[in-house]
């Protein structure tokens, strides 16, 4: 292991130029500061040279997964208390995902900001380095107290990214939903670290490896851990922040928060699951199935109910997160069986879907952005025919709805494959349970997958095709020359994650194997161009063939159509039904899109409905979906702290002499009991 | 060491006392800040003995600095305050006075009882005459309590840190010079700020009763 205090001369570590390229954003956002209202130095400056250090931060990386880990000491913080960093390839792997998205979405914040968006240009430049940064230097700590220190500089910079238009109520009160459950998951991290230290006094994640728990122990240090990440992540019940916070914040925000901020809670989980805690139980890896089952599956059936373009991407986060955490379930439950190989696959299906997912999610929601500018229109049913106004944006979402909906050739069809194949192979499973629990499990990702694909149709079809539903539609613009930089760059990785499996999962490997001790490297290098995750008579996957016969279908029917079938081209009216006077309010709603999904799960939904009477000469159709958790969990928890701050409220008589009749009391008390 | 320093500083103890009582039961600020003064001359009495009892020079600056701070200028301020404000006739306490005594009483009885394990373990001259000390501190903070007019209070919390600086005397033969310094510093300038609220509290209530202050309350 090399090792290296704060630049020491002689050679540059990774880590080194890691930190580098955090304190490069740092002064990025103090340069921000000075220059507070000039959006143009802000904008066309600053940013793009934050995009740089994105890159520059994707390529250190990517190399700095295939080295041996190396630990640095930063004598900032508390006295006594330094600051720990080690990049290990785990760490590597999240700081590539960080720096890559980062890289896209900087390009693109370049051209969205303007004038009049609430917090000043300046202030925000400060706000998003310092949230970079912060993600950043999470995933580099290697020690309890650097990572908290982190993680809530990453948890506030993000609530004030949220809170840009902080003069909407709506804005704030998302902002303090998202800040509250951000904490509730502090606490519970807090207390995961306390619990794996095991008494010893040192919180460095050195000691913690080391820390032989006992499974009682090492138990509740997973649970706190479950609920600390789960809360950051989206899983459920701690979900609601997710789909306040992101329609809230500007697009460029809510493309970090679900792209990449998300991720550090998987970071999380697996650095305690797989690096800190030394072993690990076979309910963990069901309990985290089952959680992240019911996850996906709730946020894709909400995600198909919603009439909000960014709402619905955020229920889509909650689901991709489910997917996740499935993903590592199964790979907890296979390591705790020590059936190594298998524990690598599921982790390379979790490690890939999180790149995967963090590419396209952080793309669309730059798309819903450049739409959002657009038009000024968030509500899906106010939407429709923009790909003929805005071609860009349309093609560059059209990458990223396939690529969320898991079809081949892009990535999202890479990562649900290696998970399928993953339960797929899971029969040698020594339970006669989980062999049934198995299947049923497989199923219902299936079935989500199925679902994603419904939504994005639903998302894209909405947004993009049919004809424009209001007038002043017709007046959209297409994206900004940085806009498209940005959202290219997006494309282009999402592309190449999936077009390239066979190089990612090489990337992937060293990560698996310092994890789990296995790696699908090997194997996969076996086979050329065709993806081959277990063995070649069993299954495989060649992207490029998949690509191939697409462009070859396409070309075909392009050939058939233009040559041999019509031979030429004429414009005319499609056939109307015999009923000229079509609107553009007779096409399928997203309310109707929906309806299907809305029927099929009614009772999992808390439905609202207005419908109108016959008699009414203007009928106005309403629906609101809501989600029953804030009904049955959070409506009761706020009425229950609001009873007893009153009962506490009590106490407070606005009385000088009661108050002192209070430090007086307390103080005899004190002495009495000082006195035994 | 002598016996009869014991003695003496034992009475001054319970003259203390004693003031403490009678400040609880008196009803006029006038003598209020009277027994105030004496109570500071009864502190400085006590220090000095001490600092001639043990030899301990400093003990004579720390009972100057209390000479000039609680006998002269304390005093001096408080005079010129209720003048100012015009208030030498305290009305009623929030409680009356004999039931006031009695609580009085069992305030002593428990201060003696809680400093009994404490003294023990002290190795001052006058370690007989920390129950005292800690009793004075209680009633004075009872007489802050039972008070509803400002000028009392102000002095209930001068009485009281008589009372810790006489357990501070008593117990550890004084404090360190610092600490005293910082603490005499302290009080000049609590009373200074005291006396500055009492002026704007009165040009906002045109009255000195802190019961007005409960508007201030938020619902």
């Amino acid at each position: 292991m090399n090792s290296s205090v704060l630049f020491h001369p002689g050679e540059w570590l990774y880590l080194d130029w890691v930190l580098l390229v955090a304190s490069a954003w740092l002064s990025i956002g103090l340069i921000g500061v000075f220059a507070l209202r000039r959006l143009a130095l802000v904008a066309k400056v600053l940013f793009p040279a934050g995009g740089v250090f994105g890159v520059v931060l994707l390529g250190i990386a990517l190399i700095a997964t295939q080295a041996a880990p190396e630990t640095a000491v930063l004598p900032i913080g508390l006295p006594q208390l330094p600051f720990h960093f080690r990049l290990d390839s785990l760490s590597a792997f999240f700081l590539m995902v960080i720096g890559g998205v980062a890289a896209g979405v900087s390009a693109f914040a370049a051209g969205y900001f303007r004038k009049g968006e609430g917090t000043p240009p300046g202030l925000l430049c400060l706000e998003y380095h310092v949230f970079l940064a912060a993600m950043t230097l999470v995933v580099l700590a290697d020690d309890a107290y650097a990572f908290m220190v982190m993680w809530e500089t990453m948890a506030l910079a993000s609530f004030l990214l949220v809170t840009t238009n902080h003069r909407i109520p709506e804005i704030r009160n998302a902002g303090f939903l998202y800040l509250l459950i951000a904490h509730i998951g502090a606490i519970g991290i807090l207390l995961c670290f306390g619990v794996l230290q095991a008494n010893t006094g040192d919180y460095s994640f050195e000691n913690m490896r080391a820390q032989q728990l006992s499974p009682f122990w090492a138990s509740i240090a997973f649970l706190l851990a479950l609920c600390g990440f789960g809360a950051k992540a989206g899983l459920l019940p701690l979900h609601v922040w997710l789909p306040e916070a992101h329609p809230a914040a500007p697009s460029p925000v809510s493309a970090l928060l679900s792209g990449v901020m998300l991720k550090t809670a998987i970071y999380g989980i697996l650095r305690v699951c797989f690096d800190l805690l030394d072993l690990r139980l076979w309910w963990w890896g069901v309990l985290l199935i089952a959680v992240g089952v019911v996850t996906a599956l709730f946020g894709v059936i909400f995600a198909a109910a919603q009439v909000d373009m960014k709402r619905l991407l955020a229920y889509s986060s909650i689901e991709n997160i489910g997917i996740l955490f499935t993903a590592i379930g199964l790979a907890v439950l296979f390591s705790s069986y020590g059936m190594l190989p298998m524990a690598a696959l599921a982790l390379t299906a979790a490690l890939y879907h999180t790149a995967g997912h963090a590419l396209f999610k952080s793309l669309l929601f730059l798309g819903t952005g450049a739409v959002l500018h657009a038009t000024s229109e968030r509500s899906l049913g106010k939407l429709g025919g923009l790909m003929r106004y805005m071609p860009w944006v349309a093609w560059v979402c059209l990458v990223g709805v396939i690529a969320s909906a898991g079809l081949p050739p892009l990535s999202g069809f890479v990562s649900e494959w290696l998970l399928l194949q993953g339960f797929l192979f899971a029969t040698g499973l020594p339970s006669y349970f989980l062999n049934m629990l198995i299947p049923v499990v497989a199923a219902l990702v299936a079935l989500v997958a199925a679902l994603a694909g419904y939504t994005m149709v639903k998302f894209f079809g909405i947004i993009f095709l049919g004809r424009p539903r209001e007038e002043r539609l017709a007046l959209a613009h297409d994206a900004g020359a940085w806009e498209r930089i940005g959202m290219a760059w997006l494309v282009t990785g999402s592309l190449a994650l999936g077009l390239l499996p066979i190089q990612f999962i090489q990337v992937i490997d060293p990560v698996t194997q310092y994890l789990t001790g296995a790696g699908l490297g090997a194997t996969v290098a076996d086979h050329g161009w065709l993806l081959v995750p277990v063995a070649l008579d069993r299954s495989s996957y060649g992207p490029a063939i998949f690509l191939l016969g697409i462009a070859i279908c396409c070309a075909l029917v392009f050939i058939i159509v233009r040559g041999i079938y019509h031979g030429r081209v004429r414009r005319s009216a499609p056939w109307d039904c015999g009923f000229p006077w079509q609107t553009a309010r007779m096409q399928d709603t997203a309310e109707g899109f929906g309806q299907p999904i809305r029927q099929i799960f009614e009772p999992f939904f808390d439905l609202d409905r207005q419908l109108p009477s016959p008699f009414d000469s203007e009928p106005v159709y309403r629906v609101q979906v809501g989600d029953y958790f804030w009904r049955w969990l959070y409506l009761p928890a706020a009425a229950g702290v609001e009873r007893l701050a009153r009962l506490l409220g009590h106490l407070q008589q606005g009385r000088i002499t009661v108050y002192l009749l209070y430090s007086f009391l307390t103080l005899i008390a004190v002495l009495l009991l000082v006195r035994r | 060491m002598s016996g009869l320093s014991i003695q003496l500083i034992d009475f001054l103890a319970a003259l203390l006392l004693m003031l403490s009582f009678a400040m609880i039961s008196q009803r006029r600020i006038l003598s209020l800040i009277h027994l105030f003064t004496l109570q500071g001359i009864t502190l400085v009495a006590t220090t000095a003995i001490v600092a001639h009892a043990t030899g301990q020079e400093h003990l004579y600056l720390s009972a100057g600095l209390t000479f000039a701070l609680k006998v002269i200028l304390i005093p001096l301020l408080l005079h010129r305050i209720i003048d100012r404000l015009n208030v030498r006739w305290d009305v009623e306490t929030l409680i009356n006075i004999p039931t006031l005594m009695i609580i009085g009483i069992v305030l002593v009885i428990v201060a003696f009882d809680l400093a009994l394990p404490i003294a023990k373990l002290s190795t001052s001259i006058a370690r007989g005459t920390l129950g005292i000390a800690l009793a004075c501190v209680l009633l004075s903070l009872m007489m802050m309590i039972t008070r509803s007019k400002a000028v009392p209070q102000v002095i209930g919390f001068l009485s009281l840190e008589n009372g810790l600086f006489f357990a501070a005397t008593a117990s550890t033969n004084g404090m360190p010079m610092v600490v005293e310094l910082g603490i005499a510093l302290d009080v000049l300038v609590g009373v200074l700020i005291l006396g500055v609220f009492m002026f704007h509290i009165r040009e906002q209530f045109e009255s000195l009763d802190i019961r007005h202050l409960e508007r201030l309350k938020e619902d």
